[in-house]
C-alpha cells in the first residue's frame, strides 16, 4: 500500500486513490516505425530489481498524471515529478545516485 | 418546464450526526491554466471570490470557487445563476482557451453535521482529517466512490456523481449509525 | 483438578458471577473471566480435539497463541467458529460447543486416527495423493473430509454489523504491557500523535503477574498512573482489545477492534478495521512462552508455565491442585512460587539444566519446593487428563527413575519476542545465543517510503526479557528523533526484576529420546505435528524450512506456529545438523490473529456491497417492471416486464413496438465527453480511427477508437458542437475509461496541444424517441423544428421540447427514424414521464437493452464487448469505412500495419442465419474437420451476438469466421450444448431494411 505525493495538488495520496500506468519516459513509436521500434513501444519493459521510473495517475483525487521514482525491491520514494517530463529531473536522480551508489543511472 | 429535483431529493438521515442531501447548487466547472488572461476577472465577476490556492476553497455567501486541478476551477453559484454565469466567462475569456461547462446536474451535493461530523467520513476515505486545513478541498473517495469535501459551517460539504447519490447516502448512513462512533 | 481460588485473581470480580453454556451444560463464571478461566473454573480440562488424530486437549495458554482450546461461540446468525477461548471475555448467556469431534467430546470416533497414527505420517497427504491414485478418491479423500476441518461454517447471513476507518499518527505503539505504555508515555509527553493499542482488555500485560517492581510501585499501580497520565493527553489514543494485524507497506498497518465480541447485540459494531498510516510502528508485543517437547505434552492439564501463573495471578483458577513444573530457564519458578503463594502443591521442579541456583530457583527452594536438576520429563501419563509424570535424565534416553502422581504441568522452554509486526515488512532477525531465541535486527529494519526504519520493537519484542521498561524508553526515543521530535532527558523508570542465570536449550526431552518418545511429542499441537514428523521430513530430504512446512504442516494452522514454529525448526536443524539461524524462519505473514471476513467487508455488504449507479429515471423504472441487467456499475432496464409476461415475451413485445409504433430508452447511461480546444479536432483526428476534425457544426459522426496494438476499444457519435468544441459519445460502460485515455494522450504525450476534456456524462438524461411514430411525438411535445429538412439524419440541434431545455441527436442504433435527446439531469424523470404521457397515443413504449440489442443486431450493428475481445481491429468486422488512409498517423494506424493482422485468413464478421430459424447457442464455435496439436478440435469461427428476431420471426446471429466475407452463401455448423450443431447460412450481417430507408425519413 503505497504513499506517492501527487506533484500537482500536494497530497499524499494512498494507493486507493491512484490508478498505476506502468513504465515512465516511453517513446511512442507510430506508422513509419520498425518492427523492433514498434515491439519495443508496445511489449518491451524494463522490470528492475531496483530503481524505477513509473506513471501513476491521481484518479481520485486532481485526475492528474504524474511520475514516481522508487525502488522496486525496497519500495523507497525518491521522489515524484510532473507526467510533463521526458527524462527524470536532476535532482531526483542526485537523490537516488546518493541513495543507491552502485545505480548505473536512467538510460 | 419542471423543477430541478436532486438526485434524492433532499434524502435526510439522523444518525451520530445527521446526513442530508442539499441542492440543486449551481455548479460549474472551469478548465483553464493558471495565468490565462481574464481568468480571475472572470472568476471574481461571476462568484465574488478571488482564486483559491491550491486545494482550497474560496466562498463568498452563496457563492464560492474550489480548486480541482492545476487547470480546473469548480464554481459554485446558485443553481438559477448558471446559464448567465456560463455565458458571462465565456464573454470574458473569449479568445482564450478554455473549457466552461455546467455540471449542476451531474453532481449530488450531501451535508454532515454534528459535533462528529468528521467521523463520519474518517471511516469513508482515506483522508488524514487532523490536518485538514480550513478551507481545503480534499478530492478523495467515499468508500468506493469519488467525492470531494470540506468543512464549512461546523459540518462538512461532500460532493459526489449523481448517478452514485444513493450509494454515498446509504454509505454516510450506516457510517453515521449510532453506537459507531468512533 | 481445576478450579477456582477461594482467594486471589486480580482481573475478576466475584460479586459479579456471570452464567454461561459449554456444550449446553449450565456454567458460571466471574465477570473478568476469559472463557479459558472459567472453563478451568469449573473443571473443564478436556475443550477440544487436535484436528488430524482426534487427541483430547485441553487449554495450554492464556492469550493469543493459544492452539487448541477453540470453540464454536454463539448459535445461528452469531455463530463463530475457531473462537479462541483464552482471548474470549465471558459474558452472560455465552454459548460455546467444542469442535473437531463426532459424536461427542467425551467420546469421538475420529480418535481412531490416533491409533493409525504410524499410517498418517508427514507429508501423508502428498504420499497418498500419489499412489495408488483411486485410494485417495474412494477411501482416503471420503474419510479425511469427514474427520478434518476445524469448527462449522455458518449457514445464516451474519446479524452483526462491522465497519472500517481509517486513522493516521506518528507513532504507533502496539503492546500495552509496561514497554508499550513507558514508549506511549515518552512519546505523549514529546507531543507525538500517539496510539497506544491493545489485543487483550486490560493494560499492564505480564508485569503485574511476574510481581515486577517500578519505580518502587508495585507493576498493577504503576501500570494505573501511566494509563491515568495517558488518558489525560489529547495527542494520545488509547485503545483496548484492539489487535494490530499486519504491518503493510509505507508504514499502513490494520488493526483489528473487537467493539461488541464482550457485549453482543448491543447494537455496536461487532468489529471495526481500523487502515492506519504510520510515522514510525513501536511494536512492544512482548513474548510468548515455548513450550517442551516430551512425549504426552498435548494431555490436558500439560501448560504453558507462565499461562498457569496467569490462571492463578489474574483469574484466582488453578490448573489443579498437584502441579510439576519442568523447565530449562529461571522464569518458570515463578510459576512454582505463585502456586506455592496461592497454598496449592509444587509436586517438584523438573530442571533440565544440571545446575539451577539463581535467585529464582533458592526462593523456590526457600519456600520449601522441591527442584529436581539435570532432570526431565520421560512421559505424561494420562488420556483426558494429567495424571502422573515420569521422570528421566535430560541427558540419556528417558529410563524413568521415578514416577510424579500430579494434575498438571507448568512447561517453559524459554521465551520468543513476538516479532511479527517487524517481519511482515521484511525486517530481518538474529539468533540471540544467550536466550536461544530471534530476536529483531536493528540493523536491518523494514523499511518505510523514504528508506527509513518503519518499525521499531521494544521490551521483550525486542529480545530485552528483562528490563523492558528501559528498552522501550531508548527505543521510543529512536523513533522520536526520527520522526523530529524533541525528546526531554527523562531517565527511564527504575523496573526490578529478579535476576535470572541463563537458560539451557532443550528442543527434545529427554535428548536422547527413543522414536516412541518423539512419537508423542507434539511440536504443533493444532494440526497434529510432532517432533518425528520433521525428522521424519528433514530424512526425506526437506531441508528447507519452507518446504518442511507445507510438507508437515507445521505452524500452517488457525495459530500459525505462535507456539512450534522455533521448536521446530530447531528439531529440523538437530536434523539436519544446521545450526538453528542458518535454518532461518518461515516468513511472518499477517493477520496476527484471524480477523473476521465481516471486518475485513466492512460496510460493504446488501444494498452497499458495491455502488450502483442510477439513472434520473430508475425510479420510473423501478415502478414498471423493469428487470435490470448490470452495464459496468449501472443498472439498465434489460425489459420492462408487465404482468403473465415472461421477460422473453416483454422483449419481443417491445421490439415489434418500437419497430411498428414508438419506443423509448433510457439512454442517459452513454457517455458523454466535450473535447474543446484549438487543438480538439487534431486530438480527435489522434484518438479516432476515422476524420473528426471536418466534421462540419451541426452533424453528428460515427467513429472508432483503437488502442495502440490497433485494436477496437470503444465507439460512439461524436458531435461537433461549435468551431472547437465536440461532444464525444462513447459506450455506457466506457465513459470513464475513455475520458482517462484522453487526459493520459493530453497529459503525457501532447501536453503542448490546447485541448480541454470535460465528462459530462451524469449532467444529462438522455432518451431515445425511436419508430415510425417518433416525429409525430417530438412535434406534439412542440417547441422546435424536428422535421428531415431542419434535422436531418445524423444532425443535432439545441432548442425545447415540452417546455424542457434540450440538445436533439438525429442518430440511429435500431435503424428506425430515432432521436436522441439530452435534458439536464435534474429534469430527467420529468421528461421522461412527459414523453410517456404524450406518445400514449402514438403508443409509446418503454423498452430495454435486449430489445436495443436485437434491433442493433437486425441492422448489423457491431456492440463493443460482443464483437469485440480486445484482439479484434476494425477490419475484422468490415468497418474498413470508418478507417482513414488519409490520416498519416492516429491511434492503433501502426499496430493495424502488424503483418498477422493482414492475414487474409483472419476470421471476419458476417452474418448468419440458421436453416431451420433456431438460435444459435450463446458461445457457440465453428468447428472444422481435424484436431490442433493439442488434440482439440480445430474451430474455425465462433458467433458473436445472437437472437431471436422478432421481427424476422427467426434466428439471426453474427460472428467472426475465417475468410467470412467471402464465404456468403456458404452454409456451416455451429456447436451446441448437447453434442449436436446447428446448421446455419453466411449471409450479410444486416437482416432488416438494408438500405437503411427506416431511419431516413
Amino acid at each position: 500500500m503505497l504513499i506517492l505525493e501527487c506533484p500537482y495538488c500536494g497530497v499524499a495520496a494512498d494507493e486507493t486513490e491512484l490508478s498505476p500506468g506502468g513504465e515512465a519516459h516511453l517513446k511512442r513509436f507510430g506508422p513509419g516505425s520498425s518492427p523492433d521500434e514498434f515491439e519495443a513501444y508496445m511489449f518491451a519493459r524494463k522490470n528492475p530489481k531496483g530503481v524505477h521510473f513509473e506513471r501513476w495517475r491521481h484518479a481520485y483525487g486532481c485526475g492528474k498524471w504524474f511520475l514516481a521514482a522508487r525502488c522496486t525491491a525496497t519500495l523507497e520514494v525518491f521522489g515524484t515529478y510532473p507526467a510533463q517530463s521526458t527524462e527524470p529531473p536532476a535532482d531526483i536522480i542526485d537523490k537516488i545516485k546518493a541513495k543507491r551508489p552502485e545505480w548505473k543511472g536512467y538510460s | 418546464m419542471s423543477d430541478p429535483v436532486t438526485a434524492l431529493s433532499g434524502a435526510r438521515y439522523d444518525g451520530f450526526a445527521s446526513v442530508r442531501e442539499i441542492g440543486p447548487l449551481g455548479m460549474i466547472t472551469l478548465r483553464a491554466k493558471e495565468g490565462t488572461p481574464g481568468l480571475e476577472a472572470a472568476v471574481l465577476a461571476v462568484t465574488g471570490c478571488a482564486l483559491p490556492a491550491v486545494r482550497r476553497i474560496v466562498r463568498q455567501g452563496e457563492r464560492a470557487v474550489g480548486w480541482m486541478s492545476p487547470d480546473e476551477l469548480l464554481l459554485v453559484v446558485p443553481y438559477a445563476d448558471v446559464a448567465a454565469a456560463l455565458a458571462s466567462i465565456a464573454q470574458a475569456l473569449e479568445g482564450q482557451h478554455h473549457l466552461v461547462v455546467d455540471v449542476s446536474d451531474a453532481r449530488a451535493v450531501f451535508r454532515i453535521e454534528g459535533a462528529r461530523a468528521d467521523q463520519v467520513l474518517r471511516k469513508l476515505s482515506p483522508v488524514d482529517f487532523d490536518h485538514l486545513a480550513p478551507g481545503e478541498v480534499r478530492r478523495s473517495r467515499a468508500a468506493q466512490v469519488a467525492a470531494a469535501f470540506w468543512a464549512e459551517d461546523a459540518g462538512f460539504t461532500l460532493v459526489c456523481f449523481r448517478s452514485v447519490a444513493g450509494y454515498v447516502m446509504g454509505v454516510l448512513s450506516v457510517s453515521a449509525q449510532p453506537g459507531s462512533e468512533l | 483438578m481445576s478450579t477456582r481460588l477461594k482467594s486471589g485473581g486480580r482481573l475478576i470480580d466475584r460479586s459479579a458471577p456471570v452464567e454461561f453454556t459449554f456444550n449446553g451444560k449450565r456454567l458460571r463464571g466471574c465477570s473478568g473471566d476469559t472463557l479459558a478461566s472459567a472453563l478451568l473454573a469449573n473443571d473443564q480440562m478436556l475443550v477440544g480435539r487436535s484436528f488430524k488424530y482426534h487427541r483430547p486437549r485441553g487449554i495450554v495458554a492464556s492469550g493469543a497463541e493459544e492452539p487448541n482450546a477453540l470453540v464454536n461461540l454463539g448459535t445461528g446468525a452469531r455463530l463463530e467458529p475457531n473462537q479462541r477461548t483464552t482471548t474470549t471475555e465471558l459474558f452472560d448467556g455465552l454459548e460455546a460447543r467444542s469442535q473437531n469431534h463426532w459424536p461427542s467430546l467425551e467420546f469421538d470416533v475420529g480418535v481412531v486416527n490416533n491409533y493409525a497414527a504410524r499410517f498418517l505420517p508427514g507429508g501423508f497427504y502428498y504420499k497418498t495423493f500419489i499412489h495408488p491414485r483411486a485410494a485417495w478418491k474412494h477411501i482416503f479423500e471420503p474419510i479425511i473430509r469427514h474427520s478434518a476441518g476445524l469448527g462449522s461454517a455458518p449457514r445464516d447471513r451474519d446479524a452483526d454489523r462491522y465497519e472500517q476507518a481509517y486513522a493516521f499518527c506518528d507513532l504507533l505503539i502496539v503492546g500495552g504491557g509496561v514497554a508499550g505504555l513507558q514508549a506511549a508515555l515518552v512519546a505523549g509527553r514529546a507531543g507525538a500523535r500517539v496510539w497506544l493499542v491493545e489485543q487483550t482488555a486490560h493494560w499492564g500485560g505480564r508485569a503485574p503477574v511476574d510481581g515486577d517492581v517500578i519505580d518502587g510501585m508495585a507493576a498493577g499501580a504503576w501500570v494505573d498512573a501511566a494509563v491515568s497520565e495517558l488518558s489525560a493527553l489529547d495527542n494520545v489514543t488509547l485503545r483496548l482489545r484492539c489487535m494490530a494485524a499486519g504491518s503493510y507497506d509505507h508504514g499502513y498497518v490494520l488493526l483489528d477492534e473487537k467493539l461488541a465480541d464482550h457485549t453482543p447485540g448491543d447494537g455496536r459494531p461487532r468489529h471495526r478495521l481500523w487502515r492506519m498510516r504510520v510515522g514510525k510502528i513501536i511494536a512492544a508485543t512482548g513474548a510468548i512462552e515455548r513450550p517442551l517437547s516430551f512425549a504426552g505434552n498435548d494431555i490436558p492439564g500439560v501448560m504453558l508455565a507462565g499461562a498457569v501463573r496467569d490462571y492463578v495471578v489474574n483469574w484466582g483458577v488453578s490448573p489443579g491442585d498437584r502441579t510439576v513444573v519442568v523447565t530449562n530457564n529461571d522464569d518458570a519458578y515463578r510459576t512454582a512460587i505463585a502456586l506455592k503463594e496461592a497454598g496449592l502443591d509444587v509436586v517438584a521442579v523438573i530442571d533440565a539444566r544440571t545446575i539451577a541456583n539463581g535467585a529464582l530457583p533458592e526462593r523456590a527452594r526457600a519456600l520449601g519446593i522441591r527442584v529436581e536438576t539435570g532432570r526431565a520429563i520421560a512421559k505424561v501419563k494420562g488420556g483426558k487428563r494429567v495424571e502422573a509424570v515420569e521422570i528421566c535424565l535430560q541427558a540419556g534416553e528417558g529410563a524413568a527413575s521415578s514416577t510424579m502422581p500430579c494434575d498438571a504441568v507448568a512447561m517453559s522452554g524459554g521465551w520468543s519476542p513476538v516479532v511479527h509486526l517487524w517481519s511482515h515488512c521484511g525486517g530481518k532477525l538474529i539468533w540471540d545465543d544467550a536466550d536461544a531465541m530471534f530476536r529483531p535486527d536493528a540493523a536491518r529494519p523494514p523499511l518505510h517510503e523514504d528508506g527509513s526504519a518503519m518499525v521499531l520493537t521494544a521490551g521483550a519484542a525486542n529480545g530485552a526479557l528483562r528490563g523492558a521498561v528501559a528498552d522501550a524508553d531508548a527505543q521510543v526515543k529512536i523513533a522520536l528523533q526520527a520522526l523530529g521530535y524533541k525528546v526531554k532527558k527523562f531517565a527511564p523508570p527504575v523496573q526490578v526484576v529478579a535476576d535470572e542465570s541463563p537458560l539451557e536449550p532443550v528442543w527434545i526431552m529427554p535428548q536422547g529420546a527413543s522414536i516412541a518418545l518423539r512419537s508423542k511429542m507434539w511440536l504443533d499441537y493444532q494440526n497434529d505435528v510432532k517432533v518425528s514428523d520433521v525428522q521424519l521430513a528433514a530424512r526425506e530430504g526437506y531441508e528447507s524450512v519452507e518446504h518442511t512446512k507445507r510438507y508437515t504442516t507445521l505452524g500452517m494452522a488457525t495459530d500459525q506456529g505462535k507456539l512450534s514454529n522455533i521448536n521446530g525448526l530447531a528439531v529440523l536443524a538437530g536434523s539436519l545438523n544446521a545450526a538453528i539461524p542458518q535454518v532461518g524462519t518461515t516468513t511472518f505473514r499477517p493477520p496476527y490473529t484471524p480477523v473476521p471476513l465481516g471486518a475485513l467487508a466492512g460496510e460493504a455488504r446488501g444494498e452497499i456491497f458495491q455502488p450502483l449507479r442510477k439513472t434520473p429515471m430508475h425510479g420510473w423504472h423501478e415502478q414498471n417492471g423493469a428487470y435490470f441487467e448490470p452495464v459496468g456499475h449501472w443498472r439498465r432496464p434489460y425489459c420492462f416486464q408487465r404482468p403473465g409476461e415472461t421477460q422473453e415475451q416483454a422483449v419481443h413485445r417491445e421490439v415489434k413496438n418500437t419497430r411498428e409504433a414508438l419506443g423509448l430508452l433510457d439512454a442517459s447511461t452513454l457517455g458523454k465527453i466535450i473535447v474543446k480546444g484549438p487543438d480538439a479536432g487534431r486530438f480527435l483526428d489522434m484518438l479516432y480511427t476515422n476524420v473528426m476534425s471536418s466534421l462540419p457544426i451541426g452533424k453528428c459522426r460515427y467513429g472508432l477508437m483503437c488502442n495502440e496494438q490497433g485494436f477496437l476499444s470503444d465507439d460512439g457519435v461524436v458531435a461537433r458542437i461549435d468551431a472547437d468544441t465536440w461532444l464525444c459519445h462513447t459506450t455506457s460502460g466506457g465513459a470513464d475509461r475513455i475520458h482517462g485515455w484522453m487526459e493520459d494522450w493530453l497529459q503525457c504525450e501532447w501536453w503542448d496541444w490546447q485541448v480541454f476534456t470535460a465528462n459530462v456524462t451524469e449532467q444529462y438524461a438522455q432518451a431515445a424517441v425511436v419508430g415510425p411514430n417518433a416525429r409525430m411525438l417530438l412535434e406534439k411535445l412542440g417547441g422546435m423544428d424536428v422535421s428531415k429538412e431542419s434535422l436531418p439524419f445524423m444532425g443535432w440541434a439545441d432548442g425545447t421540447l415540452g417546455g424542457f431545455p434540450c440538445r436533439v441527436y438525429r442518430i440511429s442504433f435500431s435503424g428506425e427514424l430515432s432521436y436522441e435527446i439530452a435534458v439536464p439531469a435534474s429534469h430527467g424523470a420529468a421528461f421522461w414521464a412527459a414523453l410517456h404521457a404524450a406518445g400514449e397515443e402514438f403508443g409509446a413504449m418503454a423498452y430495454g437493452t435486449e430489445a436495443l440489442h436485437i434491433m442493433r443486431a437486425e441492422k448489423g450493428f457491431i456492440m463493443i464487448g460482443d464483437e469485440t475481445d480486445g484482439t479484434i481491429i476494425p477490419q475484422d468486422l468490415g468497418l474498413d469505412w470508418a478507417i482513414s488512409k488519409k490520416k498519416a498517423d492516429f491511434l492503433g494506424k501502426r499496430g493495424q500495419e502488424r503483418s498477422f493482422l493482414a492475414n487474409p485468413d483472419r476470421w471476419k464478421l458476417v452474418g448468419f442465419e440458421t436453416l431451420d430459424g433456431s438460435v444459435v447457442e450463446d458461445g457457440a464455435y465453428i468447428p472444422e474437420h481435424g484436431v490442433n496439436a493439442n488434440n482439440q478440435r480445430r474451430v474455425q469461427g465462433r458467433v458473436t451476438s445472437t437472437y431471436h428476431s422478432p421481427t424476422l420471426g427467426r434466428g439471426i446471429a453474427m460472428g467472426l469466421l475465417r475468410q467470412g466475407p467471402a464465404r456468403m452463401g456458404e452454409v456451416i455448423e455451429f456447436t451446441r450444448m448437447d453434442g449436436g450443431t446447428t446448421k446455419a447460412r453466411v449471409v450479410n450481417a444486416v437482416f432488416f431494411d438494408k438500405d437503411g430507408e427506416k431511419q431516413n425519413v
